[in-house]
């Protein structure tokens, strides 16, 4: 579903990740994690197209089609989707008015989506305005639902969340990557940005990822790399240059 | 059910700037309609008990008392606007009574058209007497083919009696060769509200107004909301300002502007002259192309106990608002359209919901030419 090949970014004049291999089949989820500011989100921001984060080098593939340049809303179009850790606020804009903007079908039940996440009664609310940290998450997993992308992007899904919203965040986040679903029927794909791993237990996750200074360090088991980055912190992944 | 107005002489075109204005020629969801074209009066009637609407001649003629609300709250003397409406021998306008106790549920609809090259007059005079609630929608709109354009002067007294309240909405559709310089002023007494609203989405070469609500009773109220987009070459000089005289009056003045091009200069001034009055100003301002948002907000206190606070901004349309919205699968053109019109929806607490819809409705038919 997801190939990126040899891929620079800049953010400004900042070369901020070097030479990111990474490849996501379809019906895979996908874990990355990392210190505080090695590029995770800046991975996440790139593949979904902010024109902030300037391709240097290398390309991004979706389903075949080189998307390297091509803007957020194609990207959108085509079925890339992201929960974002820090959404801005839009005054005056109503939840229930973004959700009908960009509803591909036009088809959904908002209403009642709204209700399986606890948000309907946020509808004519303005976005993100004096929403706490779970509702901020529950507003974008609201807005995921309604866009129901084929590869979503999840930038920390539980930060700021408490325990019960965790549940419920997770719970749905695994119902639009069909976790519901056999493995080999699996059609959606994911990549995750995790400190605390909570979200893992409603995910499933197939491969995990250490980021460090902008670079993929290592693959392997997410719960594996997760239990050592608990254990032994990330010391030793800046210091190991093994890919 | 009042009679359908016939407007004979107008175009359809004329006609549909007429509604685009919130006029509703076949009178559905009105109760009683004024209309002026140029200096000719062609419409006055209500059909709802209590409420009266009459010509400015006429309803001297019924009421003598009415010289005690005539150039009582703005001067005759106060510029040349309002010296050239004194000086007319003639004077037009209408006059709104909504007797003691009376209130109507579907709007009046007052419709001042200007239709040729001159300067079109009014003088209005609307009375909410004790306990009255008194909803006026007012659509001033020129037709489509004004030769050099033209001006239109208009006097607005209103008088908002012990517990009784005015609402007055007021959509400008005018065109970039007119001229308007509306001229009212208003007294709130005890426990009165006063609500002023302003849409303005169209092109027009300069509008000059400043309003004034002196809140005289004790916990009177008013509020002045103000939506305008300002199109190149336009000069909009708009303010409004709140006299809080009366224990627990309070104020609101909310402005919303936009400029593509045109200067706005947006005044405000709420004057605290009472321990136990509150006021807000606040004006928003987004500078979508080169042009001028000049935001002067004052605030003035002169007695211990008084609260006024204000906020101004002027800025851009957020990058990462377009981009969040984008990401979402909206082309750029409609990120920005709908983050825009998200900033022009401002929810007037106190308005019946038809006026709310008819100011939501001029804000639509901008945001269809992509505002």
């Amino acid at each position: 579903m997801l190939q990126i090949k040899n891929l620079y970014v800049n953010v400004g004049d900042k070369e901020v990740l070097h030479d990111i291999n990474l490849h996501i089949d379809d019906g895979e989820t996908h874990v990355l994690l990392g210190p505080n500011g090695s590029g995770k989100t800046t991975l996440l921001m790139t593949l979904m197209g902010y024109s902030n984060y300037t391709v240097t080098k290398g390309t991004i593939t979706y389903n075949g089609e080189d998307v390297t340049n091509m803007h957020s809303n194609e990207r959108a179009k085509r079925g890339i989707g992201m929960l974002f850790q820090r959404p801005p606020t839009i005054s005056g804009l109503k939840l229930g008015k973004m959700l009908t903007a960009i509803s591909r079908t036009k088809k959904e039940n908002i209403p009642e989506l709204a209700k399986s996440v606890h948000m309907d009664k946020f509808l004519e609310r303005d976005i993100n305005k004096g929403f706490s940290g779970g509702e901020i998450k529950r507003s974008e997993v609201l807005q995921l639902m309604i866009q129901n992308p084929d590869f979503v992007m999840l930038d920390e899904p539980e930060s700021g969340v408490d325990l019960e919203n965790i549940s419920l965040i997770g719970t749905t986040i695994g119902t639009l990557l069909e976790k519901d679903k056999h493995r080999a029927n699996r059609k959606k794909s994911g990549l995750v940005i995790t400190h605390t791993g909570y979200i893992l237990d409603y995910l499933d996750a197939d491969k995990g990822h250490v980021m460090c200074d902008g670079q993929i360090r290592c693959h392997g088991n997410p719960r594996e790399i997760l239990k050592d980055i608990k254990q032994r912190g990330y010391k030793e992944c800046l210091e190991c240059r093994h890919t | 059910m009042p009679s359908h107005i016939t407007t004979p002489e107008l175009s359809k075109v004329d006609q549909e700037r007429l509604t685009q204005s919130g006029i509703d020629l076949d009178m559905k969801n009105r109760c009683g309609s004024f209309l002026q074209m140029d200096q000719d009066v062609v419409h006055a009637e209500c059909s709802q008990e209590g409420i009266e609407v009459l010509s400015y001649s006429n309803a001297f003629e019924k009421y003598a008392w009415l010289k005690d609300y005539n150039w009582k709250m703005v001067s005759p003397d106060k510029d040349d606007v309002t010296k050239y409406v004194a000086a007319q021998k003639n004077p037009k306008g209408y006059v709104i009574i909504a007797h003691k106790g009376s209130s109507n549920i579907l709007p009046i609809q007052a419709c001042l058209y200007l239709g040729k090259d001159q300067i079109q007059h009014v003088h209005n005079i609307i009375i909410a007497e004790e306990g009255a609630e008194l909803h006026i929608i007012s659509g001033c709109t020129s037709g489509a083919h004004v030769g050099k354009g033209g001006a239109h002067y208009g006097i607005s007294e209103f008088y908002v009696k012990k517990n009784a309240k005015i609402s007055f909405t007021m959509i400008h559709n005018w065109s970039e060769n007119i001229e308007v310089y509306p001229r009212s002023a208003s007294v709130v007494e005890e426990n009165g509200v006063f609500l002023s609203n302003y849409v303005c989405m169209q092109p027009v070469k300069k509008v000059q107004m400043y309003p004034t609500a002196t809140l005289k009773g004790a916990n009177s109220v008013a509020r002045f909301s103000s939506i305008v987009i300002a199109t190149p070459g336009s000069l909009m000089d708009l303010g409004s300002r709140a006299i809080l005289e009366g224990v627990g009056a309070s104020a609101e003045l909310i402005t919303r502007a936009i400029t593509k091009g045109g200067t706005i200069i947006s005044r405000g001034h709420i004057n605290g002259k009472t321990a136990g009055t509150r006021g807000h100003l606040e004006c928003k301002g987004l500078i979508l192309k080169d042009g001028v948002i000049y935001a002067i907000p004052e605030i003035e206190g002169s007695v211990v106990g008084t609260e006024l606070s204000h906020e101004a901004a002027v800025g851009k349309l957020a990058k990462d608002e377009i981009e969040y919205l984008m990401s979402r699968g909206l082309d750029e053109d409609e990120a920005t359209a709908t983050i825009i019109r998200g900033f022009l929806d401002v929810k007037i607490t106190g308005l019946p919901e038809a006026l709310q819809k008819q100011i939501d409705a001029s804000i639509d038919e901008a945001e269809k030419s992509g505002f």
